[in-house]
């Protein structure tokens, strides 16, 4: 079989920049996507991302894509495409399928990045042609550029929902309205505004009763809330959508790292169970790295400094970074990584991350 | 409905197209965009129906998780039409059910 | 109904009177002003980069609201495009006698002609008055945002901030 020095599984912004960091280090890193393009999230984004200068901000999702791109290709890193990675063992062989055949390849380190996967939710009418994910409909409308509806009822006011019903907007969908169960709105302010200012109304306190049509979707009831979320009758109402879009959240896609028989702690503030880690990122598994959402959903900001401290610890772990150097690195991230998680948002991901760390810590001592 | 013209994205300028078959009817679908994504552009959003409780059912997660958006594909049925791209003269037929092997061995 | 950014997605006149990157009325009255309508402690800074007079800061943490130095803003408008949040306008108070002018991002297709008259929308997308469009400005460093400044009676100024986009305004 043929043995690789550095795995690094999904492209995304977290996988690009540690396999940059470890290829900066001398180090051997193949890189694996099941995409055809890689990137990850970034491909889908077309807003001008938040966070600070030094992490893009400002630059639109899919740019920075491009540039950690290009730097990879700089570097030299492997990136095998097409190949999603269904398995990988104990010994660290990793199974792969690529131009339909399957491959398997043994790696001394492995770092996951495989970000997170859309929840759904179900009601009636819920299965009906034109319920989807909100991810699939900035798939369709971004990347393949067609509308998979006129009229669409938004589900979840996180930054998903927001973005992506200002992404509908900008491709020429009318969003009907947003609705969100709790009593406030759970993404950015701003991004809130941008859908707002257009005129599309945000529902906080309500939900989604059912969707009607025979063959598609010709309709959508939503209920206000009270207190103890609780649909009030009479509240009820109908609107006329033929698109209904989920965005319920992201939970961490974690199978791999349960088929290497890491450790998980449940944390609901970070999507559900994530893989204990330390503050190198690496599980209790010796050599098995973690890094991006599969951590906790997070951002791409955070994403791509939890891969540049992947890809530090594990280059000083083969040796090619020492101590003092890879310390010097190390600090630096975290203090990035630190004040990228205060201010009200911040500070709740932090607290759970400092917890999850925490229950790391004393789970493997 | 296909967006040519985009504020961010600019206008579309790929325009090599192919021709698929759905359920027999000639459709235009661009060079390498999933098939899905061809029978959007197209109006057609019902892809199958579900075998137990004969339902229709369209795509769901958009990139290849959910296998909501399965169909016969040239015979072959359970396809991801998703992440499947399209390809010139290929026959693409709604699934009911399981579906079934046209070419039988 | 509560009122705030978090609950109706809007900022109230309470959170906009009292973000730091507001400028005072003498301010407005004096000439062209930035007016920066964020108001929730988010992890982002580029505003602050993109001013080439140092008139915005956020400094450390980066959470910080950004501050507004209205003695610094020459009123040039060049931070607009430069916020992923769409969060900031340029305000010229005196246009003319009875005219304001207000500056704001946008990025939807199609974008209007200058010259046009165009239905201006408030905070909430509902019509408040018919703006004309004086100029609209899209260059490569935008990347996409364009910015347009429109000719709004004098009393709307507080609240004209895009151009409607239902049709049912
Ligand atoms: C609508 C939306 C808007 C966002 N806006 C912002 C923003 O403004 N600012 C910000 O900082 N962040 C934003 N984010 C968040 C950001 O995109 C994510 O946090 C970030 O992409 C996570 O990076 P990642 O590398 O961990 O995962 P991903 O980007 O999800 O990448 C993981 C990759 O791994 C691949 N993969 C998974 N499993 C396998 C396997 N078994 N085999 C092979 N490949 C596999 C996936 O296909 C994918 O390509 C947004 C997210 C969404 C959905
Ligand atoms: S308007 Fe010009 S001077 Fe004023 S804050 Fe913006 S960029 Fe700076
Ligand atoms: S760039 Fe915009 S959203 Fe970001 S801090 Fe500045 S004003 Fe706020
Ligand atoms: S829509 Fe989920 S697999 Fe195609």
């Amino acid at each position: 079989m043929k043995e690789i020095q550095i795995a690094v599984i999904g492209a995304g912004p977290a996988g690009l920049a540690a396999a940059i960091e470890l290829a900066k280090a001398q180090g051997n890193v193949t890189l694996f996507d099941e995409n055809t393009k890689p990137g990850g999230q970034l491909f889908k984004q077309i807003h001008k991302f938040f966070g600070s200068s030094e992490h893009l901000a400002g630059t639109r999702g899919y740019n920075i894509g491009k540039q950690l791109l290009r730097e990879t290709e700089k570097l030299g890193v492997n990136v095998i495409l097409d190949a999603p990675v269904y398995a990988i063992y104990p010994d660290k062989t990793i199974s792969y399928s690529h131009q339909n055949r399957e491959q398997a390849i043994k790696a001394e380190k492995i770092i996951l990045a495989t970000g997170a996967t859309e929840n759904a939710l179900a009601f009636p009418g819920s299965t009906l042609p034109g319920v989807m994910g909100a991810g699939a409909a900035q798939t369709m409308i971004n990347v393949h550029r067609v509308l998979p509806g006129k009229k669409v009822l938004m589900i979840g006011s996180g930054n998903v929902g927001l973005i992506v019903s200002y992404q509908l907007l900008q491709a020429g969908a009318d969003v009907v309205a947003l609705i969100e169960a709790a009593p406030q709105i759970g993404g950015y302010g701003v991004h809130a505004a941008k859908i707002r200012r257009a005129g599309v109304p945000i529902y906080i306190s309500h939900t989604i009763q059912k969707v009607m049509g025979k063959n598609e979707v010709v309709a959508a009831q939503i209920v206000q809330l009270d207190d103890n979320r609780q649909p009030i009758p009479g509240s009820e109402k109908i609107l006329e959508v033929d698109t209904v879009c989920m965005a319920v959240g992201l939970s961490p896609l974690t199978e791999l790292a349960w088929l290497m028989g890491c450790e998980f702690a449940y944390i609901p503030q970070l999507g559900g169970h994530i893989p204990k880690h330390n503050h190198n990122m690496e599980t209790t598994v010796s050599g098995l790295y973690v890094a991006g959402d599969i951590t906790g959903v997070e951002e791409a900001s955070t994403a791509m400094e939890e891969g540049r401290l992947a890809g530090i610890a594990c280059a000083q772990a083969l040796g090619l970074y020492d101590q003092e150097k890879a310390h010097t690195l190390k600090k630096e991230i975290w203090n990035r990584l630190n004040t990228l998680r205060t201010g009200p948002f911040g500070k709740i991901r932090k607290f759970a991350k400092d917890e999850l760390l925490k229950i790391s810590r004393e789970g493997t001592a | 409905m296909r967006i040519t013209k985009h504020p961010i994205l600019g206008e579309d300028c790929e325009i090599e197209l192919v021709t698929i078959f759905v359920d027999g009817k000639p459709i235009q679908a661009k060079k390498g965009e999933p098939i899905a994504a061809a029978l959007l552009a197209a109006g057609i959003r019902k892809f199958r129906i579900t075998p137990k409780d004969k339902n229709p059912r369209g795509i769901f997660c958009g990139i290849g998780r959910c296998t909501d958006c399965i169909m016969t594909v040239n015979g072959q049925p359970n396809v991801r039409t998703c992440i499947t791209p399209v390809e010139e003269g290929m026959i693409i037929e709604s699934q009911i059910g399981l579906g079934k092997w046209s070419d039988k061995e | 109904m509560k009122q705030g950014i978090k609950y109706t997605g809007t900022p109230s006149w309470e959170e906009l009177e009292s973000a730091p990157g507001r400028p005072s009325q003498q301010r407005l009255e004096k000439g062209p002003v930035a007016f920066i309508e964020c108001v929730q402690e988010i992890p982002c800074n580029p505003c602050e980069k993109a001013c080439p007079f140092q008139a915005i800061t956020v400094a450390s943490p980066i959470t910080n609201l950004p501050r507004l130095n209205e003695e610094k803003c020459t009123g040039c408008g060049i931070c607009i495009a430069s916020c992923p949040g769409l969060a900031i306008f340029k305000i010229d108070l005196n246009y003319s006698p009875t005219t304001a002018l207000v500056e704001f991002p946008y990025e939807y297709y199609p974008l209007p002609e200058e010259g046009e008259v165009v239905p201006c929308a408030n905070r909430w997308g509902k019509f408040v008055a018919q703006g004309k469009v004086l100029k609209i400005k899209n260059p490569r460093t935008y990347d996409g945002t364009s910015t347009i400044a429109v000719e709004i009676p004098k009393a709307f100024y507080l609240d004209v901030r895009t151009i409607c986009r239902k049709e049912d305004y």
